[in-house]
């Protein structure tokens, strides 16, 4: 039990926390070499530097391998059924919108059995984030396709291939208007801990959806752009105001041509000038939709903040409904509710 | 019938009660009339009970069977506790609604009809070959036969209003003649037109004189030869208001809120009956109600779950289909030991069933409808107004014992309407909730030694960081355990939190005799019919006593004992018998059920011809 957390009250002064107090006693039961270490060490890093006492956090998840991960982190933590994690958190959320919310959820939690509750928790704007761990993979149930397995996977339940078209999650957090859509590698520790500490501090609903390797049912579903010796040639960090250049060389970039996206080479007439410099910020979220849905080999897979803008969040606004009522109707008075309406007096 | 006085050639005479249906198409109005009569019925004293029916579409082809909808009151100057089983007055707006309604009516009743809605493409659309009007159908009735649309369209010609506009303002043409004739003053209905029609005065104006016209009309005119008073019921000294099921449901969680100083979460998904609830609360945000209308029933139980866990009192109203999509997530708050009551407003099933008419098949479901071990406790609603009580008591169970509670009304009684004596709000029951603050010595699963309960440590609180979900839980501290041992413990912990509830709620009270030959036993909306049956046997001198059920998990501790003292036990219910199931299995008695399944409540005559044959 930490001290630090202790003295301090609900997010009042400075908050002094260390990656430590963030870690249980429980024994991490992931299989040894899952990406889902990687992703709950940055995130155990992360969180001390919000300043946010640590009791205020609520981790909630739903079920598969990346929900046990609210059984590892030392705070409120609430491992719920499966695919409800954003309905739960909205419940706590919307009850105590001073409280920091996180939803730790996989690829089948979100997108397949939970596919409702993620996209209406995004459209609500509820300020909470959502960590979605993309393996490719169920894991917890030993080996079958998920929603983002690509088409023809071969699996244990698709021995001939898969028929599904896979679903792409950024997508659809953009197109149910999500205000904070980023994305991460769980082995690029660096860029996770930045991604993540940028959601963990927009206001609304913000969404990371971070590629991790399970290494037993889906090993190497990234590594084709992941790995060390290639991961900046084919892999383009977005960050708000830079032109689109990638590569080791950094000599390649991304322009439009029409209504299309194209990778170019710098030099021979090509020059930074004519690339596209990322606006995260645009409140048309058009160009971060095309950005989402580019894929290796024709591209560089993005990763970074595709788009961070400011709404009115869910909770925000409930709070302000009551205490408008307040305001106009005087504060609820029980007496005065039951004796309302038509009465009589029976002597 | 005593001749009290004589006016204008007529006769008022004195009644006791009086029951009548109010008939016509969906769009006719009938519910508002019905409503209107009701209330001024009520503010004049009368006991009242009423029965609304509709269909479940909105608006069914004008003029079809299936668009019929009918409001059914009963009202009296004497103690009363059903819509009545039978009409005396049958008021049919159009051919549809007489053919639906007739076999209800007394014989001999008064049969009050619009005479120009009896044209041939109605009558088509109704399946009538002839006029009944005409071939002498209706000579059991005493038939008033009125131009009532005619007529409504003379007394607004005045008004720069369509005729589509004024036709739709006979329905108070209508109600004004049933005001004259049962001797109801217009001032409470008057009164509710200045604030309904504020803002648009000539619709106003237009209702205003259709509902004159029609009193006057009824005066007036040689058709009615009598009317009738029916006196102030004798009602217990208090204050009243009448109230519908879904209202004083509504009022009994905001109650329990305001005692409990806690926080309300209202989490739903509209679904009939039971979106009146949510419409209610929403409009009381004043009292710190949080409402969340949720994309589904399942959000709408799990958000209800984490509010629960955040230190709300976590609610979720639904009907059975929505119960059935929660029941995983109601599992979760068995698990995870959280507060959050569950409100189930049934309707006539399976599936989507009979979505606007009653039925109370769910006990089975609120008993045993998860995976696992799962006990919740459940309490049910008898009357209308008992709806207050018993939603209030659903949480002061769920904030005692740390359980979510299943509360159980049915569409009967959440769209029915009774006069209700007011509480007094420093008489209401306690609910003391503590959150856990102390973090030394603090386990999650740490249980008070007479409840069972464990603390509500909630979000926030230094010291007391903690995880739970849905895996099993080790005893005492919460953790994940697979331990075979520590899961059969807390299996049976589980189950013996929830049975040492009956430590702490009311015993059942016979009504009757403590002994005899045939005990009825009833729980819910069947309250007012089984009763009421009973005290008719009561005065014919017959051997019958009734006990009704308010808490059905755990029963109440002198169930079974009360049982054994009785000759025979006798189930009534909306349902192929599952409460008789239940007690048969659990005081292996030789209870015989009575069942109906057609989407009204009993009638007392049938439940006495049932009892009759027992004793």
């Amino acid at each position: 039990m930490s001290e630090n957390g202790k003295q301090n009250g609900k997010g009042a002064g400075v908050v002094e926390l260390k990656r430590q107090d963030f870690m249980t006693d429980q024994e991490v039961r992931w299989c040894p070499g899952c990406g889902d270490y990687s992703i709950l060490a940055q995130t155990q890093k992360t969180l001390p530097d919000l300043k946010i006492p640590r009791e205020n956090f609520v981790f909630v998840s739903g079920i598969g391998c990346s929900s046990r991960f609210p059984y590892y982190v030392n705070s409120y933590g609430f491992h719920s059924i499966h695919g409800r994690a954003p309905a739960v958190a909205t419940g706590i959320k919307a009850a105590r919108p001073e409280l920091s919310v996180w939803v730790i959820t996989g690829d089948g939690d979100a997108l397949s059995i939970g596919g409702n509750h993620f996209m209406h928790v995004i459209r609500r704007n509820l300020d909470i984030n959502i960590i979605l761990f993309n393996n490719r993979i169920y894991g917890l149930t030993k080996g079958q396709y998920s929603p983002t397995s690509e088409f023809g996977k071969k699996t244990k339940s698709t021995p001939q291939g898969s028929i599904d078209y896979p679903i792409n999650p950024l997508c659809v957090a953009l197109a149910n208007e999500a205000t904070f859509v980023g994305r991460s590698i769980d082995v690029d520790v660096k860029h996770l801990s930045t991604v993540l500490t940028l959601a963990a501090n927009h206001k609304g609903v913000s969404f990371v959806e971070v590629f991790q390797n399970c290494n037993i049912f889906n090993d190497g579903a990234f590594k084709h752009f992941t790995e060390r010796e290639h991961r900046e040639d084919r892999t383009i960090n977005l960050e708000h105001g830079k032109p689109m250049i990638f590569g080791k060389d950094r000599n390649k970039g991304l322009r439009l041509n029409g209504i299309k996206l194209e990778v170019v080479e710098l030099g021979n007439g090509i020059t930074e000038a004519d690339l596209l410099v990322h606006d995260a910020h645009s409140s048309d979220p058009s160009l971060a939709y095309m950005l989402a849905r580019m894929e290796y080999p024709e591209f560089p897979v993005p990763i970074g903040v595709f788009h961070a803008v400011g709404k009115p969040t869910y909770d925000e606004l409930m709070e302000a409904q009551v205490q408008d009522s307040i305001s106009r109707m005087g504060p609820g008075n029980l007496e005065k509710l039951l004796n309302s309406g038509d009465t009589w007096v029976v002597e | 019938m005593p001749v009290i006085e004589t006016e204008n050639r007529k006769d008022l005479v004195e009644i006791e009660n009086v029951t009548i249906r109010f008939a016509g198409d969906s769009g006719d109005g009938m519910q508002l009339t019905g409503t209107q009569f009701t209330n001024t019925s009520a503010i004049l004293g009368n006991d009242i009970s009423t029965l609304p029916d509709f269909p479940a579409e909105i608006r069914a082809p004008a003029g079809s069977l299936p668009g019929v909808s009918g409001f059914q009151i009963n009202f009296s100057s004497r103690d009363i506790r059903t819509p009545g089983d039978e009409p005396n007055v049958l008021v049919a707006m159009n051919p549809a609604a007489l053919k639906v309604n007739i076999h209800d009516l007394e014989k001999g009743g008064i049969l009050i009809i619009n005479s120009d809605a009896f044209a041939e493409l109605n009558l088509k659309k109704a399946g009538y070959e002839k006029n009944p009007l005409e071939d002498g159908s209706l000579s059991g009735y005493r038939v008033i036969s009125i131009p009532l649309t005619e007529l409504n369209l003379n007394a607004l010609k005045e008004l720069s209003l369509g005729k589509k506009e004024a036709d739709r303002c006979k329905n108070f043409f209508a109600l004004g003649m049933m005001y004259w004739l049962y001797d109801r003053p217009l001032d409470p209905t008057l009164n509710w037109m200045q604030s309904k029609f504020q803002k648009n005065p000539v619709v106003l104006e237009a209702n205003v004189r259709a509902l004159r016209a029609g009193f006057n009309y009824a005066d007036t005119t040689e058709l009615f030869t009598t009317h009738y008073r029916v006196r102030k019921a004798s009602l217990a000294p208090g204050k009243y208001r009448n109230i519908t099921g879904n209202e004083a449901t509504a009022l009994g969680f905001i109650a329990a809120a305001q005692v409990a100083k806690r926080p309300l979460f209202y989490a739903s998904y509209p679904i009939t009956p039971a979106s009146d609830i949510l419409h209610e609360l929403s409009r009381h945000k004043n009292f710190g109600i949080k409402t969340f209308q949720a994309e589904d029933e399942i959000a709408a139980m799990t958000a209800a779950i984490g509010a629960s866990f955040a230190g709300h009192l976590g609610l979720t109203g639904t009907s059975g289909p929505g119960v059935a999509l929660k029941s995983e997530a109601i599992g979760l708050a068995v698990m995870t030991e959280l507060p959050v009551v569950i409100a189930n407003i049934q309707r006539g099933g399976p599936s989507t069933g009979l979505p606007t008419k009653t039925e109370q098949a769910d006990l089975l479901q609120a008993m045993f409808g998860r995976n696992g071990e799962c006990p919740v406790p459940i309490v049910a609603a008898a009357t209308p107004s008992d709806c207050f009580a018993m939603a209030f008591e659903a949480f002061r169970i769920a904030t005692m014992f740390m359980t979510p509670v299943f509360y159980l009304s049915d569409g009967y009684l959440g769209n029915g309407s009774e006069p209700w004596k007011l509480p007094k709000v420093d008489e209401l029951p306690k609910i003391d909730i503590e959150y856990r603050t102390e973090a030394e010595g603090f386990h999650p699963y740490l249980r008070n030694e007479a409840t069972l309960a464990r603390p509500w440590a909630i979000p926030g609180t230094p010291g007391l960081e903690h995880r739970i979900g849905g895996l099993e839980k080790q005893h005492i501290t919460g953790n994940v355990s697979y331990d075979p041992d520590n899961h059969e413990f807390m299996v049976r912990l589980r189950a013996e939190k929830v049975a040492r509830i009956a430590n702490f709620i009311p015993e059942v009270e016979v009504f009757g005799k403590p002994e005899g030959k045939v005990l009825v036993v009833g729980w819910g909306g069947t309250y007012g019919a089984i009763t009421s049956a009973v005290e008719m046997m009561q005065t014919r001198g017959k051997s019958v006593s009734s006990v009704h059920l308010r808490h059905l998990n755990p029963f109440p501790k002198n169930l079974g004992e009360v049982l054994s003292r009785f000759e025979k036990v006798l189930v009534p219910e909306l349902n192929l018998g599952q409460l008789c199931l239940l007690l048969r299995a659990r005081y292996l008695v030789d209870a015989i059920g009575f069942n109906k399944v057609k989407g009204h409540p009993f009638k007392i005559s049938e439940l006495v011809r049932k009892m009759e044959q027992l004793v």
